[in-house]
């Protein structure tokens, strides 16, 4: 049964068209991610199930309840993770996860429990008493998350986790939420980082203007869109022209970028490399990367 | 649970949300609302008061008191539900968090506006406090001054994050004060009889809340209590119950996008 199912769903924000009625289903226990570049409608998104944000259109159900009906109960039963580091200035470390575990309403000595928990699985029980403001950026992070664990969600929705993280940080984050994957926590995540989704995620929606371009598994999605291998080939100017020419006799599908030509093999029978000179070849695996790229194209979004 | 008590709950939950954070910094936050009226007492009651003539039998300093009390809670409401809620709802990104949690956008309003008034009720408490120190106190029923102090801190509380919720910046804020707040603080019968003033003025006065708290604490702190207060009681009680409501509106439309 999906734990979250969304039809139709829609956001506008006066004539803006924010989420263009999307559907979508997702299972219990599976980490589900919604990648996108700026702008395509990942927060919007998110912020719709989990009541934060009222629908404009449309429907989404969390557990079986509809959002709109029962937003008291979802929100209690769902621990988020915003894409802003909204801690509380004011409060130390451990206060900040005792505060918020009041709005949930639950008694102090369990909260107590329950803090202490969260901080030593995302380290963070030596800074219980420091201000938020003395934390790193990565503490920062592991507090938010922390923060959005208090409540023992059955469902985790994390907004960009990792952006502006450094990479020993960021896998520190991944290994946590794959631990929490394994406990039967259900995760739904954005990220524009398609290392963190084929990294973590089950399943995958690409969105771009507010519609899904396209849904499933990242290999699916990687073989339906690019094939198993690229070649990136960095031609000299004067032969150029030749080799363009030479792929489409041989009707292989290219993408030509400024002085690049990317080649996309469907099979693993491995691309034949065109005659010419080349400052550069790379014989690769198709990531998804490439169908980000291919299906949300390569013009700057901000 | 019914909805009803949920919601009394949550708004309870976001009161001690800023009794926890008051508690941490009291030690510094109490003291200006202590130390002013002592100063204004000084400054007014001795200095100025030595040249003025006696205001229906009262000494200066016995005519002002009371409404130093008054004063006091109105700055305290006001600075809490209108700097301190903002920098709350747009820098910090508190209400953010919060409504991420089972508190709707309505506990958050009235925790905030439930808070302002504690504040005001700390503040004028203190004036009270110092008031009685100063042998300024003639009547018991005084203590009646400090179930107003909350009525007086909603009424203000209220009225602040209406403000708020339409402010366009923190800047905002300064418009608010001078040429609202401050006005009150001159011309609401704490310095001088309002008697004094153009008709004209009096009648704008009437239809501003600091008079009706000034002329509550006056007469409980003289002892002198007359039926015709009971128009003072109703006005605040209509004026909070109006800006109660209006202050929710205002914040969900800008809270709820
Ligand atoms: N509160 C808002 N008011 C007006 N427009 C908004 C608001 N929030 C988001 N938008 C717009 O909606 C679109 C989608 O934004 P968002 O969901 O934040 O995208 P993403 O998270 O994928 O970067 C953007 O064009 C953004 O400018
Ligand atoms: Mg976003």
């Amino acid at each position: 049964m999906s734990i979250i199912r969304a039809r139709g769903l829609t956001k506008r924000f006066g004539d803006l068209v924010a989420v263009a009625g999307i559907d979508f289903d997702i299972q219990e226990g599976e980490c589900f991610g919604f990648l996108g570049p700026n702008g395509a409608g990942k927060t919007s998104t998110i912020r719709m199930i989990y009541g934060a944000s009222p629908v404009t259109a449309g429907e989404v159900w969390v557990n079986g309840k509809d959002v709109r009906r029962c937003p008291r109960e979802i929100k209690a039963a769902v621990g988020v993770v915003p894409q802003e580091n909204n801690l509380d200035p004011d409060l130390s470390v451990i206060q900040n996860l005792l505060v918020y575990a009041r709005y949930f309403s639950i008694p102090g000595a369990i909260a107590r429990d329950r803090a202490r928990e969260v901080l030593e699985l995302l380290q963070l029980w030596d800074r219980r008493d420091s201000h938020t403001e003395s934390l790193s950026s990565g503490m920062k992070r592991r507090l938010v998350i922390a923060r959005g664990l208090i409540n023992q969600p059955k469902v985790l929705i994390l907004d960009e986790p990792t952006t502006g993280l450094d990479p020993q940080a960021r896998h520190m984050v991944w290994q946590k939420l794959r631990q929490l994957k394994a406990q039967g926590v259900t995760l739904i995540l954005t990220t524009h980082y398609m290392e963190e989704a084929s990294h973590l995620c089950d399943r995958l929606a690409i969105l771009d203007k507010g519609s899904v371009l396209v849904t499933g598994t990242p290999s699916e999605v990687i073989s339906q869109y690019v094939g198993e291998e690229v070649l990136e080939l960095a031609p000299r100017p004067e032969g150029r022209e030749a080799i363009v020419s030479w792929l489409e006799q041989h009707g292989l599908e290219t993408e030509l970028v400024e002085d690049m030509i990317y080649v996309f093999g469907r099979d693993s029978s491995g691309l034949p490399q065109p005659p010419g000179v080349f400052d550069k070849v790379v014989r690769r695996r198709a990531t998804l990367e490439d169908v980000f790229l291919r299906l949300t194209g390569r013009a700057l979004r901000e | 649970m019914t909805s009803q008590s949920l919601l009394s709950l949550s708004a309870w939950r976001v009161w001690q949300r800023n009794w926890d954070v008051f508690m941490r910094l009291w030690r510094v936050e109490l003291w200006p609302g202590f130390l002013e009226p002592v100063i204004i007492l000084l400054a007014m009651g001795f200095g100025l008061g030595a040249f003025v003539q006696p205001i229906s039998g009262q000494s200066y300093l016995q005519f002002i008191a009371p409404g130093l009390v008054a004063s006091s809670a109105m700055f305290s409401a006001s600075f809490e539900c209108t700097y301190g809620s903002y920098i709350r709802m747009s820098f910090q990104k508190t209400y953010d968090a919060i409504l991420a949690t089972p508190v709707m956008v309505e506990d958050v309003v009235t925790g905030e506006v439930l808070w302002g008034a504690t504040r005001a009720l700390f503040s004028g408490g203190v004036v009270l406090v110092v008031i009685t120190a100063f042998g300024l106190v003639q009547s018991p029923a005084a203590l009646l001054v400090l179930a107003l102090l909350f009525l007086q801190g909603l009424a203000f509380s209220s009225l602040s994050l209406f403000f708020t919720g339409l402010a366009p910046s923190i800047y905002t804020f300064n418009y608010y004060f001078t040429l609202f707040i401050t006005p009150l603080f001159f011309f609401s019968g704490i310095f001088f009889p309002l008697e004094q003033l153009p008709a004209v003025f009096q009648t704008i006065s009437w239809f501003t809340p600091l008079t009706h708290a000034v002329n509550l604490y006056r007469a409980l702190v003289l002892g002198q209590v007359f039926w015709d207060l009971a128009w003072d009681l109703a006005w605040l009680l209509m004026f909070t119950g109006i800006f109660v409501v209006l202050c929710q509106v205002v914040m969900r439309r800008r809270l709820i996008v």
